[in-house]
């Protein structure tokens, strides 16, 4: 997973990147089946591979000629942000080693059921305001995803052919 | 939890996960490539929320949640980035960073 992902922001080609990147979903969502949440493996499976990566390849074809080779960046610019990012993670791998997990033991398993009396419970712990919130979010984004990618079709008299 | 595989190791890939992430964003001068490594960087965000509920407190639910308004709003921007994307390829005839200049009016 972890050498995917490299190849996903070091590949030159974009298709490949892309086909990269669903092998690192999809090992994510391998991840999420491990520790037994299997609706948000699901999720993982449907809404990124099935969707951001059908999305992201039509961009892709639309925008590009597929054996075009990236443009990238300079030398010594990529040397300092790997540095730079090596340096992060070194402090991240300190912290986290350096503090005292309480990992509680427990092999529960967490059905669908549980989740979506979470979502739509109005008790304290209850999610039911974002979720609407979310959804009518989701629906603004559609109504302006639309919008936008019109452009300038919605102005009149508007002599562009496209 | 997963037997065998404790917190910190998952801890560990997640955090490579996101510098690997930051790196394709601060490198790459493709849009779509930038796109590509925002996701890597929501996904590592998720695996840790998820990780996290599920090793330390696994009788509530409450990371399962946010994973899940977490990728609804990655889907969200994902799909407008797309469009914003194809209307300046349809204006500029180019997703470079360098070349996107009509955006600021």
């Amino acid at each position: 997973m972890i050498v995917s992902a490299i190849a996903s922001v070091a590949s030159r080609k974009m298709l490949r990147s892309v086909i990269y990147l669903l092998f690192v979903l999809s090992g994510i969502a391998g991840i999420f089946f491990l520790v037994d949440y299997n609706f948000l493996a699901a999720i993982q499976l449907t809404v990124y591979a099935g969707g951001i990566i059908v999305l992201v390849i039509f961009s892709v074809l639309l925008v590009h000629h597929i054996e075009m080779k990236l443009e990238v960046s300079k030398f010594i610019n990529r040397l300092l942000t790997a540095i730079a990012c090596l340096i992060g993670i070194i402090i991240f791998v300190t912290i986290i080693y350096s503090y005292d997990f309480k990992v509680a033991e427990n092999s529960t398993t967490t059905t669908t059921a549980e989740i979506g009396m979470g979502l739509l419970s109005y008790e304290a712990g209850g999610f039911i305001l974002p979720f609407e919130v979310i959804s009518v979010l989701l629906l603004a984004v559609m109504v302006g995803a639309i919008v936008i990618a019109k452009g300038k079709m919605l102005i009149p008299k508007s002599d562009e052919s496209i | 939890m997963i037997e065998g595989i404790s917190i910190y190791e998952i801890l560990t890939l997640t955090s490579i996960l996101f510098f690997i992430g930051i790196y394709g964003f601060i490198t790459r001068k493709n849009l779509i490539s930038i796109l590509i490594s925002v996701e890597l960087i929501l996904n590592a965000s998720v695996v840790n929320f998820v990780v996290i509920n599920k090793y330390l407190y696994p009788d509530i639910l409450q990371g399962v949640f946010v994973s899940i308004f977490i990728i609804a709003i990655a889907a969200a921007e994902t799909a407008l980035a797309v469009s914003i994307i194809i209307n300046l390829y349809r204006q500029i005839s180019s997703v470079e960073v360098k070349d996107t200049e009509i955006m600021k009016y």
